[in-house]
């Protein structure tokens, strides 16, 4: 936690300069049809460059103690790992065949 | 003798004991940390929402949602964190004035941020995207039809960044007042940083959002 006074501050406009290109290639990358994969994982890799950027610069994480980092790290791979954990049950097919059957169900007994 | 040195070198090898200054930045680091599993939750349970809307289908988010004025309110919340950091330079110099016209700004950033996300919702609104409905038409003219679902995920995610949005510009201002009556010096200014790094999350935050609802 202890402050390096003497390392210098790092040039906040070039990061501001980085973070609205990184921002407009965004945009410019979300806005055509294609791929949903290839678009998916451009986009996830642009926003953690830029969450990258303002943790490091903005928030001094780089002038920090390396602890500090790693501690930071942590809860956004436990979310990452939240994501991968929730996938499969949700996307396999078991799931909606179980919604389906409740419908019929529902359908007979109006008639 | 020997007792001393033993003494000495225990000390060099732990941390230095925590100061007020490091106090309060630990502390908000570990607030930070929580608040991220809060968001990481909700964005986890969007993206398990809309892999498993299935059949049903989800919208295009580009369908109902304008991603002009977002990446204008992307590109505000980025120029507010500098005016922060500019701030922070200027009070560590000493500055006071300068620091306070630039909290002043960022505060501004905030407002009209908070301005802008009450335009959209209401405009949201207006058009039919509620908790239980969807618009019937999209933003390219053509009919709507997915999983229901869509709006009440997003307005709980939107919503609670906004609240902090709010929550960080009444910090700002609580801080701004602080600096006026000249709490702030070159030597004493780590609540200036601390407000700090609660202002540069909830921008981090903002991109994380902006992608993962407006953009994938």
């Amino acid at each position: 936690m202890a402050q390096d006074e003497h390392k210098e501050h790092p040039k906040y406009m070039y990061i501001f300069l980085w973070l609205f290109i990184l921002t407009a290639i965004e945009v410019g990358v979300a806005i055509p049809e294609y791929s949903t994969v290839i678009k998916a994982t451009l986009l996830i890799g642009l926003a953690c460059g830029k969450a990258f950027l303002v943790a490091a610069y903005f928030m001094h994480l780089k002038l920090e103690k390396r602890t500090l980092a790693v501690i930071v790290i942590t809860p956004f791979l436990i979310c990452v790992f939240l994501v991968i954990m929730l996938m499969p049950d949700l996307t396999s097919d078991n799931r909606h065949e179980g919604i389906e059957k409740p419908a019929e169900v529902v359908d007979t007994t109006a008639h | 003798m020997e007792q001393a040195t033993t003494l000495e070198h225990t000390e060099d090898v732990y941390e230095p004991s925590l100061t007020p200054d490091s106090l309060g930045k630990l502390g908000m680091w570990i607030f930070l940390i929580g608040d991220t599993m809060s968001f990481g939750a909700l964005l986890a349970a969007y993206a398990a929402i809309r892999a498993g809307a299935g059949v049903i289908g989800w919208v295009p988010p580009s369908d109902i949602l304008g991603i002009n004025l977002t990446a204008f309110m992307t590109f505000l919340l980025i120029c507010s964190s500098v005016t922060m950091v500019k701030s922070l330079e200027s009070i560590q110099k000493g500055n006071v004035s300068r620091m306070c016209t630039f909290l002043a700004l960022t505060i501004l950033g905030g407002v009209i941020f908070l301005g802008l996300q009450v335009y959209e919702w209401t405009h949201l609104i207006k058009h039919g995207l509620t908790l239980t409905g969807l618009p019937e038409h999209g933003l390219k003219g053509g009919a709507i039809a997915g999983s229901t679902l869509f709006g009440p995920t997003f307005y709980a995610i939107t919503g609670f960044h906004g609240l902090h949005v709010t929550g960080g510009v009444i910090y700002l201002i609580v801080i701004l007042i602080h600096g006026l009556r000249g709490r702030y010096t070159a030597e004493f200014n780590h609540e200036v940083e601390i407000v700090g790094l609660y202002w540069h999350f909830v921008d981090l935050i903002w991109i994380m959002v902006f992608t993962f609802i407006y953009l994938l």
